[in-house]
């Protein structure tokens, strides 16, 4: 014994969350974005559920009469960004590296160069529908995607990004008739675990929807600034 | 796989509250995770067993109390245990519901040896 005879064992409590410190800084951006007028919304999804087709076509409706910007999340590469540049849609591209999701410090960084005339700023993040949920970004609006090839049930299977989601949209609805996917039970079994949800359907390919998910954003863009006056 | 992340979080809140208390190491940690808390318990203790290494708590141990997903049905105020996601009133059907517990990711205590 010798040594050990003098070492204690004692027993701390503690209780601190292991997501305080992104919880704080997100709240500390929500709160700066709000106040200065900008809508944010995170979107989360499976790999090519069509985060990016869908934000190219939101630009279509929402560039005229708003200013809009992006932030893409990816593992690896420029390209979702680009793709948004070359619709004339300023966007930054955070490369996180092998990580599976966004958190609220990378967001932190970037907020200074968010410019303070913004409109929307739409945060695209990793393609993964289990890590990113449970990472608040300082976001108003979260919307989860779900693409019609990936089966209706993924509500239940996948809980996290349904039930702290503001808003679904179910995409690709134009391959339906092609899949076994029942929208109409996709819906029930979000709205199951997560009641609050407000659901859109959206198809890029005919841009079905694309218009009602414009007006919601813009709804709520009023929304915040009514509450701001 | 974001359980490498929160147990990196984990770690600089251990760290902190062991140099509070002038630990010389951290022999056992205890985490309440709820079953809504996006985790998977096993991916937290693989994820702390590699990260463990060259630090406090090299030897440590954890322990997860998994807390069940508690809800309450502000309508007919009944408390229900849900091992489902369904957000409905298991008595009367109701939806307006408030989550009691299920959701945390908490570092509750840590044993820690001490000059
Ligand atoms: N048929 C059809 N295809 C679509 C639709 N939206 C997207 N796609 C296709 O789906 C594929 C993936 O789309 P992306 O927009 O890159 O998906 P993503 O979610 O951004 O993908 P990651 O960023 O890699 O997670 C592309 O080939 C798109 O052309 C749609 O509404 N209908
Ligand atoms: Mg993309
Ligand atoms: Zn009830």
């Amino acid at each position: 014994m010798g040594k050990d005879e003098k070492m204690k064992t004692k027993e701390v409590m503690v209780l601190e969350d292991l997501l305080g410190s992104n919880k704080k800084i997100a709240a500390e951006i929500r709160q700066k974005l709000t106040d200065t007028g900008i809508l944010t919304i995170n979107l989360l999804s499976s790999p090519g559920a069509g985060k990016t087709t869908l934000l190219e076509s939101l630009s279509e409706i929402l560039a005229p009469e708003y200013k809009m910007a992006v932030i893409e999340g990816d593992i690896e590469t420029e390209r979702d960004a680009d793709r948004i540049r070359a619709k004339g849609i300023p966007a930054w591209q955070i490369i996180t590296g092998g990580a599976c999701h966004l958190e609220a410090k990378m967001i932190g960084k970037l907020l200074p160069e968010i410019p303070a005339d913004l409109d929307f700023l739409f945060i695209e993040n990793v393609g993964n529908l289990v890590c990113p949920a449970s990472f608040d970004l300082g976001e108003n609006i979260r919307c989860v995607l779900l693409s019609t090839p990936e089966g209706d049930d993924k509500p239940k299977k996948y809980p996290k990004a349904f039930t702290t989601s503001d808003c679904l949209v179910i995409s690709k609805t134009d391959l339906v008739s092609v899949l076994p996917f029942n929208i109409e039970r996709a819906k029930k079994e979000a709205l199951e675990i997560n009641p609050a949800l407000i659901t859109f359907t959206t198809s890029a390919q005919t841009g079905a929807g694309i218009k009602e998910l414009a007006e919601y954003f813009s709804e709520s863009l009023q929304k915040i600034r009514r509450t701001n006056a | 796989m974001h359980e490498l992340s929160l147990i990196a979080n984990l770690f600089e809140i251990m760290e902190e509250k062991a140099a509070e208390k002038n630990a010389k190491k951290i022999t056992h940690v205890v985490l309440q995770v709820g079953k809504l808390s996006g985790v998977v318990p096993d991916l937290l203790i693989t994820a702390f067993d590699i990260y463990k290494k060259d630090t406090m708590a090299s030897e440590g141990e954890l322990t997860i109390k998994e807390v069940p997903l508690k809800i309450l049905c502000r309508d007919c105020k009944t408390e229900v245990v849900k091992d489902d996601f369904v957000f409905i009133c298991t008595k009367c059907g109701s939806t307006n519901l408030k989550t009691l517990s299920g959701t945390e990711l908490y570092l509750e205590k840590m044993e820690l040896e001490i000059d």
